[in-house]
């Protein structure tokens, strides 16, 4: 396949960035979008050239570390992938192809398409967990959990916090990936004693970081990996009303 | 299964072992004293309750003065770290990742062991026990691997508490499914993503004590080296990956988990950032590293389709409970649709060779299985390098909901790389490189031969043998991280004063110098070569010599090139860019350079081991028409011969300043299981 690519190239956080055009040739097409880079940035080394910086790790879809716009899409086009999982055979020969990171204030670009999602780990920080010590856990099959409430509980937990929700929401919200873990852990009895205190603080903390709200668009949903659903919205909403309401009252 | 017990070092081998000896003098190798493994006295199920109780305790006020570094925050790494913090230690935990939650570990798809015999079908903790050590074809140590057997309870009860999503029955209680090599169900999971969710967990637990102040990240931050001062592991130097800064940071005890270093091969089911430089330095540092020619080809793969790829996608070997492992009879059937190929003309190998246990068969075992029918070219797939895994036969029993059900994101999965469809065609499989048993070598406080530097999860070579069983790895991992170190470390640490190393030390003056000269080295080489092609060659050769099946001949043959490829290596090699801020070049630059050297080891190691044993397959043993054992019906032609009379040992390498190898070996000592040769027919 012989392809143009228009990519987005900045040295570091405080420079300016630009497009940048490469003619690429001899893509195979059962290659992985990733390893189409890889051949580019072989090239562009071998020829004293600049690589293009793009995170990367697991490369089968489960670690959340790539994180490309494609054609103005995160990840790309295709339903519940990733970029990794993405490959050149879903592309034309002679397509023009537009590689930008995910755009989001919230994720500054740290250079060229790599972008900085910590606060994602500080949202998690401020709730995403059960306050259960090393040691202190009963029989795990002395809690009976009903299949659904299980099932409900996974389908949320699958997020693999790559953050194309907030990349392809107009809003830059990231209450795809809140309401995900707020889903999970407020669905089962181990969380249900930090209930409250969990959906306050990860939606401030949602706040503090500069994530904006959700105005219904499901472009989030869209574009999960995971295919979480944008219904889990709804419940965090319906959650934070109560718990605010409840300290209000008390 | 039989328990028949067979003496299994015979005498029938190919060739003489004397042509080794010009390798021996090469590597100026010394029988040295046999390092000290601490395993305690006593019965098997009490050394763990015994060990714990003689072990140092360091009251809770005095607990924050102890710094642990713990370098890695997978299974082992993570749960390390937040356990570690929740004690009142102070934890320094280090990861290259963007976050602690993209591990490797997360990508572990199968399930957990545990010993609950929540399904009443005959489990206990020492049928686990048994079932790891017969697994890892008797070349792990009883006393580890009983302690293993007996925290995997603990495992799963901590992991529920979390909210770990474990998929359950409609009653609400927990399910258990059968996975590689175990008659018992004993496996828990959550749906084909066990491994994320079980990281998500301990995730969740570190970000927890991040937020209590216990743990201090460092996201995007590589270990570049150990420090140890007065022989001791005091600190490491790290490079923030972002600002290109080289830090010193001190400690009272370092903990690596890493993770392995199936990279070497290049194409592996790791992630492309995994590697063994965190290892490779403290092994270069004095510590031992052992077993490395333990690795684990897993058997259920995505074919390699050409040369630009990159990594190797695995698929669950929880495949293997419905799907049907065939290959054409006949070679002329081989270039076929499986569709035309008549069900008498198809060979179900694994069935036939193994009935008791049929598909799923140990790993080693299905790999090389694999190996055998597409080397008498039975193989299917443009390349030929491929074997089926048909499910037809189980959507037709249970139907295609059910099946949806229990592998739909795998069929997904697969359906996204092949472009296939695996619900009306039956998919390609092939072995890949997916875990290493070899490591660091640990005692049973998972401490080094380095005073303070401890080791847990797959980068140490503790618990699994010679081969590793399925849905082990997270069960090793965790217990090594929530429940074994919290234990042992204030073994070490109740010996040091707390607080008394600075980074204005001169040792890690110097090691910082070295690291800063290491990387200019890197940047001033400006050769023609980019990292990847050498990492490429590399593995390739690896591969070839050092794979599937291995022979004196392609090791020494392999020992001869690694050195030529490393010289150009260090001669033509191409990193642009600076170190000042992002390079991944000059990241991924590093890692292969200690690859280079740790190929040799890898090379040396598995010629060393003049026998056949789990994951290290020696062409020279194995079972031929004329062994008893076979004529007997015991065990097949081709199968793996061990030879423990002289190689019931753990090797453990030293390396000394001038890169000369010293093995020493740590003699196993079998109580309660009784040497045998493994059969699964």
């Amino acid at each position: 396949m012989n392809l143009t690519l228009k990519v987005w190239r900045q040295k570091d956080s405080d420079s300016k960035g630009k497009m940048e055009t490469y003619v690429v040739s001899d893509i195979p097409e059962e290659a992985s979008f990733l390893e189409m880079l890889d051949i580019v940035n072989n090239q562009l080394i071998e020829s004293g050239g600049d690589p293009i910086t793009f995170d990367h790790d697991c490369r089968e879809g489960i670690c959340g570390s790539c994180s490309l716009t494609i054609n103005g899409v995160p990840h790309g086009k295709g339903k519940g992938i990733t970029t990794c999982q993405l490959h050149m055979r879903k592309f034309s020969d002679g397509e023009t192809i537009y590689i930008e990171p995910f755009r989001a204030k919230p994720f500054p670009i740290l250079k060229d398409l790599m972008v900085d999602r910590s606060s994602f780990d500080r949202v998690i920080e401020s709730g995403g967990y059960v306050s259960v010590r090393t040691g202190s856990a009963v029989d795990a099959n002395s809690m009976p959990i009903e299949k659904d409430d299980a099932d409900t509980a996974f389908d949320a937990a699958t997020c693999i916090g790559c953050g194309a929700c907030v990349a392809s929401c107009k809003n830059a919200s990231a209450m795809l990936f809140v309401s995900a873990k707020v889903k999970h852990l407020n669905s089962l009895p181990q969380g249900a004693p930090e209930k409250t205190k969990r959906v306050v603080n990860m939606v401030n903390q949602m706040d503090k970081e500069g994530f904006g709200n959700c105005t219904n668009q499901y472009e989030c949903e869209a574009v999960c990996p995971k295919s979480i659903k944008a219904e889990f919205i709804s419940d965090l909403n319906r959650q934070y009303g109560t718990a605010i309401v409840k300290d209000a009252i008390s | 299964m039989s328990q028949k017990v067979l003496d299994s070092s015979g005498p029938s081998l190919l060739q003489s072992p004397v042509s080794l000896k010009k390798i021996k003098e090469i590597t100026d190798k010394k029988i040295s004293s046999t390092p000290e493994s601490k395993i305690p006295s006593g019965p098997i199920d009490s050394k763990w309750e015994k060990h714990k109780m003689d072990s140092a305790l360091i009251n809770p006020a005095n607990r924050r003065k102890f710094t642990a570094i713990v370098v890695g925050s997978g299974l082992a790494g993570g749960s390390a770290a937040a356990t570690l913090s929740e004690l009142g230690y102070k934890v320094k935990c280090f990861c290259y990742q963007d976050s602690p939650r993209r591990a490797h570990s997360i990508a572990a798809q199968g399930g957990i062991n545990a010993a609950k015999n929540y399904q009443n079908d005959g489990d206990s903790v020492y049928r686990l026990f048994y079932d790891t050590i017969k697994g890892g074809d008797f070349r792990s140590r009883e006393a580890n691997v009983h302690r293993l057997a007996e925290v995997s309870t603990n495992i799963i009860d901590q992991c529920v508490a979390q909210g770990v999503p474990f998929a359950r029955e409609y009653g609400g209680l927990l399910d258990n499914r059968s996975f590689g090599g175990a008659q018992v169900k004993r496996t828990f999971y959550a749906r084909g993503q066990t491994g994320q969710q079980l990281l998500l967990g301990a995730y969740q637990a570190l970000q927890k004590e991040i937020s209590n102040g216990g743990v201090e990240m460092h996201p995007r931050t590589e270990m570049l080296d150990l420090v140890l001062v007065g022989g001791h592991a005091k600190g490491i130097i790290a490079r923030n990956m972002v600002t290109g800064e080289i830090t010193s940071h001190a400690a009272d005890c370092v903990i690596l988990a890493t993770g392995g270093y199936g990279n070497v091969f290049y194409l592996s089911t790791n992630a492309k950032g995994c590697n063994v430089m965190s290892a490779y330095r403290a092994h270069k540092k004095g510590a031992y590293f052992s077993n490395p020619c333990y690795t684990q080809i897993h058997p259920t793969c995505i074919p390699v389709s050409g040369d630009y790829q990159s990594k190797l996608t695995l698929m669950s070997e929880s495949l293997r409970n419905d799907g049907r492992i065939w290959v054409p009879k006949s070679p002329g059937d081989v270039g076929k649709a499986a569709s035309e190929i008549a069900e008498a003309d198809r060979d179900y190998y694994l069935e036939r060779k193994y009935p008791s246990f049929g598909n799923l068969a140990p790993r080693d075992i299905a790999s090389r299985s694999a190996k055998e029918v597409c080397d008498a070219g039975l193989g299917i797939g443009n390349s030929g390098l491929g074997v089926y895994l048909d499910f037809a036969d189980s959507i037709n029993q249970f139907g295609k909901d059910t099946i949806a059900s229990r592998y739909g994101n795998l069929f997904q999965m697969y359906e996204k790389i092949t472009g296939e469809d695996p619900y009306s065609q039956p998919m390609r499989i092939y072995p890949a490189v997916h875990y290493t048993m070899g490591g660091l070598w640990v005692d049973y406080n998972l401490m080094s031969n380095v005073p303070g530097l401890h080791v847990l999860g797959e980068a140490n070579f503790s618990d699994h043998g010679a081969n590793r069983l399925g849905a082990s790895a997270l069960m090793q991992g965790l217990a090594d991280g929530y429940f074994v170190i919290s234990a042992t470390l204030p073994n070490y640490l109740v010996n040091e004063s707390p607080g008394t190393i600075s980074t204005e030390m001169p040792e890690f003056r110097e090691a910082e110098e070295n690291v800063r000269t290491r990387i200019s080295k890197f940047l001033s080489i400006n050769g023609k070569r980019s990292v990847d092609s050498f990492h490429r060659e590399l593995g390739l050769l690896v591969w070839d010599k050092c794979g599937m099946s291995r022979n004196r001949s392609g090791l020494q043959e392999a020992l001869k090139k690694i050195p030529q490829i490393r010289e150009e290596f260090w001669d033509n090699l191409c990193v642009p860019g600076e170190s000042n801020n992002i390079n991944q070049e000059l990241e991924k630059a590093g890692r292969v350079a200690d690859f280079m050297d740790f190929a040799e080891l890898l090379c040396h190691d598995a010629l060393d081991r003049e026998e056949s044993c789990g994951g290290h397959f020696r062409e020279e043993y194995q079972f031929t028409k004329d062994d008893p054992e076979v004529a007997s019906g015991y065990t097949n032609e081709g199968e793996a011969k061990r030879r423990d009379d002289e190689y019931a040992y753990v090797a453990a390498w030293e390396r000394d300043d001038a890169g000369k190898l010293d093995l020493k070996k740590e003699w196993l000592k079998f109580e309660n299981v009784k040497l045998a040769t493994r059969s699964y027919k």
